[in-house]
């Protein structure tokens, strides 16, 4: 069904069409980032594609691509109605690169387009309002990028001193550290082993990038949480 | 004496105004979820409306990243927590989609009926909600006496009344237990019989039909743009249901219809959902039916699910199988997919990103109700605040999915 | 007979003296009236407890009062995330004295398995709470349970933080009956 769409697409656009792949029944177009809004466009008003549902839109954070390939990767999932056939669309886009938005053409591209902007960082030219929707406006940084750190909060109201009846909240190294990839650990090339126990047995270097006395409600407000090694580029905030 | 104003026209009276701005949330009586909603009134209406979510980000997306496929199990249920065994099978469908696996048929079946006992749930608790914020207390005491019903037979299977994390990759945590074709047998009936209570004391009742009928439309043309699915999208009239255009789970076989509305408004809404635990009651007749007493629940290969306990302190292989199961997760092969079923809102689904580890590289969960929500703002624009309570509690934004 | 305090929240003893005092804390106890800060999944068995079934209405607590200046029992219910932290405190700051706070759940007692850049790791970090109630999401039953606890705390006057013991023994599953009234 939808292998039609794909063989449409690439008739029409030709180069600009990087890939086309089929996994799983999923038909995915890889688009170029300048054909962007040309292609939704098209899926929208030609008669044989009829993509009027609109779907999802998000976006995927691949670090390690950097810098030979872009790092974030914005996916639009649509669909259509009388058709039934469904698309997916990619494109990659850099950190601080700026991509076509899909307001114009699907209304609920608005606010997945906030959420990919808020939670990744990715910008949309000629949003109507591109402002954060999860997360407050104070917030610094992007959360779901893989370098920020999954721990680190960033309170607004100080925290009242608690009776030491309570125990404080797990750390890194406790809990179920198994199958636990520390990513910032990962992206300074050091090794992903978790939890301390077994790296120690292992001869290797426990691969916790964060202290557990800087994160959360014990690291003192308005200091910001660094990694241990110096010279480390700031991952907080967007390059743009 | 005649009022003095009657020969005015209304606009010689204009006064100097402008508009007010006022905050409805993020804590709110309509118990729907916390959101909070910006309004721009001159007098009642309101001029223009900006809802602000994320009052409940969690930070779901993030938090499956840190652990095995089985880990996020607990997570997915936490998103629409109306119905939680919805999205554990939809999770589940998803991650075997990647891998390529079917589950056997009873487990289908048992699926099946779980997630039609967690929609009608789900469409209870909301229309429970909603005609108590009009005032009718009464029938959310009935619904919630139903579904405290159904909460029991759910804990009798699960061993939760609520987040139950009863999916697993390739199957279900347990077989079901011999009491379940009875207890749902018996259920039915009470359903019904709540339906028709309420049908007769609510829907043709005066107050409830001004105050819904009419209030909060929504277009076809724009509710297919903003992506709007579910109950609210039927309620407009698009009968596209998961469940009959992309059948998952045995759902072809079983016949059923799709309520939907004509006019896109608030009262068309509410009666989707009430025919729709019609609908849903229809088909938990026919899987129990079908749902055979005996046969595999789960997918057979060790390198997915667990051995059994016995074989694991006893042998070697389970031991091992076990062991890395838990320690490294299930590892799906390297890949991404992009898996959808029918939620309660409309088209839950998950697009997940596996890099050929057990750890998740990225697990996206494709909210129906944040994108019903930015219909709601529209739906809202040019009514007064008084029907903010009924167009935001027939939307059913529910918090967890919407923010994850 | 002791004089009069003039203490509403109990005087310096941490528990009530006088008979007056305690003749307060009965009233206060059989009259809660709550605000259901709803947040989350919690919120189901918030409205479970109020149903016709477990019936928190019996304990005189059931009246929601959805105005902070109106209420005195502050119902935490579901994770509060960072960006609703100071929107609760300032909840809290509106209630007039004497006021109570539940923490109902886990999330709200400490965050529950959030433990990432979102959420509020525990309600009191922000806000005083008197009783935990832990549960993801608690039962009914012990909900109510916690709520006599509270109860229990204000007839005395106190106000120390007190988390909810694990029940002697479980609830019985509830077996649905044959025979059911309307």
């Amino acid at each position: 069904m939808s292998k039609q769409v794909l063989s449409l697409l690439q008739e029409r656009f030709g180069a600009k069409i990087l890939a086309v792949d089929s996994f799983r029944g999923d038909d995915e177009a890889h688009v170029a980032p300048e054909a962007w809004h040309e292609v939704a466009l098209f899926l929208r008003d030609d008669p044989a594609c009829a993509m009027d549902h609109f779907i999802d839109l998000t976006a995927v954070d691949y670090p390690e691509r950097e810098p030979e390939q872009p790092r974030f990767d914005v996916l639009v999932f649509l669909r259509s109605l009388r058709k039934k056939h469904r698309i997916r669309l990619k494109t990659r886009v850099r950190d601080g690169q700026q991509l076509d938005s899909l307001t114009s053409v699907w209304a609920g591209a608005n606010w997945t387009e906030r959420e990919a902007f808020d939670l990744f960082g990715v910008r949309f030219k000629s949003h109507p309002d591109l402002r954060r929707i999860l997360m407050y406006d104070e917030f610094v940084g992007h959360p779901l990028r893989k370098d920020y750190p999954i721990q680190k909060t960033q309170p607004l109201v100080a925290y009242r001193e608690v009776g030491a009846t309570k125990l404080p909240p797990f750390g890194a190294d406790e809990g179920t550290p198994f199958a636990r990839i520390d990513w910032l650990a990962r992206m300074q090339g050091r090794n992903q082993q978790v939890s301390p126990a077994i790296a120690v047995q292992q001869g290797q270097q426990p691969a916790l990038s964060i202290r557990r006395e800087d994160t959360g409600p014990d690291a003192p407000l308005g200091q910001p949480v660094r990694p241990d090694q110096p010279g480390q580029p700031d991952q907080l905030g967007s390059k743009a | 004496m005649e009022p003095i104003y009657e020969h005015e026209e209304e606009t010689a009276l204009e006064l100097p105004s402008e508009p007010m701005r006022l905050n409805m949330g993020p804590s709110h009586p309509a118990m729907h979820g916390t959101i909070k909603m910006q309004l721009e009134l001159d007098g009642e209406v309101i001029r223009n409306i900006d809802i602000v979510p994320g009052y409940l980000h969690r930070g779901f997306e993030k938090s499956c990243e840190r652990g095995t496929w089985t880990q996020c199990f607990p997570y997915v249920d936490r998103l629409n927590y109306v119905s939680p065994m919805l999205n554990n099978v939809g999770f589940a469908l998803a991650v075997e989609k990647l891998i390529g696996i079917e589950v056997p048929e009873r487990c289908k079946i048992y699926r099946v009926i779980l997630g039609e006992l967690a929609r009608i749930s789900d469409h209870l608790t909301c229309n429970a909600a909603g005609c108590m914020e009009l005032g009718a207390f009464t029938p959310f005491l009935w619904f919630v006496k139903v579904r405290d019903w159904i909460y029991d037979i759910l804990e009798q299977e699960t061993g939760a009344r609520i987040t139950h994390s009863f999916g697993r990759i390739g199957g279900m945590a347990k077989p079901p237990t011999d009491k379940l074709k009875q207890a749902v047998r018996d259920i039915i009936p009470q359903v019904d019989k709540v339906l028709a209570e309420v049908s007769a004391t609510l829907v043709r009742n005066r107050i409830f039909m001004d105050r819904c009928q009419g209030v909060g439309t929504l277009s076809q043309e724009r509710a297919l743009s903003l992506g709007v699915t579910g109950p609210m999208l039927r309620a407009t009239g698009v009968d596209y249901d998961v469940r009959k255009a992309y059948p998952y789970s045995g759902y072809e076989t079983y016949d059923f219809e799709i309520p939907i509305g004509h006019d896109g408004d608030t009262y068309d809404r509410f009666m989707v959902r009430m025919e729709e635990v019609r609908q849903s009651c229809r088909i938990l007749e026919q899987a129990i039916e079908r749902l055979p007493d005996e046969g595999p629940i789960n997918v057979d290969d060790p390198r997915i699910i667990l051995p059994e306990k016995d074989e694991v302190y006893t042998t070697i292989e389970a031991t091992i199988a076990h062991f890395k199961i838990v320690m490294e997760g299930v590892k799906p092969p390297k890949g991404t997919v992009y898996s959808y079923t029918e939620g309660g809102n409309g088209e839950l689904g998950f697009f997940i990103v596996s890099d050929g580890s057990g750890t998740p590289y990225r697990v996206r969960c494709r909210p129906p109700c944040f994108l019903n929500l930015k219909a709601a703002e529209d739906m809202i624009r040019g009514n007064m605040i008084a029907d903010v309570v009924p167009i935001f509690g027939s939307v059913n934004m529910i918090g967890g999915e919407c923010d994850r | 007979m002791g004089e009069v305090t003039t203490a509403v929240l109990g005087n310096e003893h941490g528990f009530a003296t006088t008979r007056f005092d305690a003749l307060l804390g009965w009233a206060r106890k059989y009259s809660l009236f709550q605000y259901p800060f709803v947040t989350a999944c919690c919120a189901m068995e918030h409205m479970a407890t109020a149903g016709a079934r477990y019936d928190i209405e019996r304990f005189g607590a059931g009246a929601p009062r959805f105005s902070p200046r109106q209420s005195d029992l502050l119902w935490v219910v579901g994770t509060i995330v960072q960006k609703q932290a100071p929107v609760l405190r300032r909840i809290y700051e509106q209630m007039t004295e004497p006021k109570y706070v539940i923490a109902f759940g886990t999330c709200a007692s400490c965050g529950g398995f959030y433990d990432n850049y979102a959420t509020l790791p525990g309600i009191d970090k922000v806000v005083p709470v008197d009783v935990f109630i832990p549960g993801c999401p608690p039962r009914p039953e012990a909900v109510l349970d916690g709520l006599m606890l509270l109860m229990e705390k204000v007839q005395n006057g106190n106000r120390e933080p007190a988390v909810l013991p694990p029940p002697q023994q479980l609830p019985p599953l509830v077996q649905l009956r044959d025979k059911r009234t309307a």
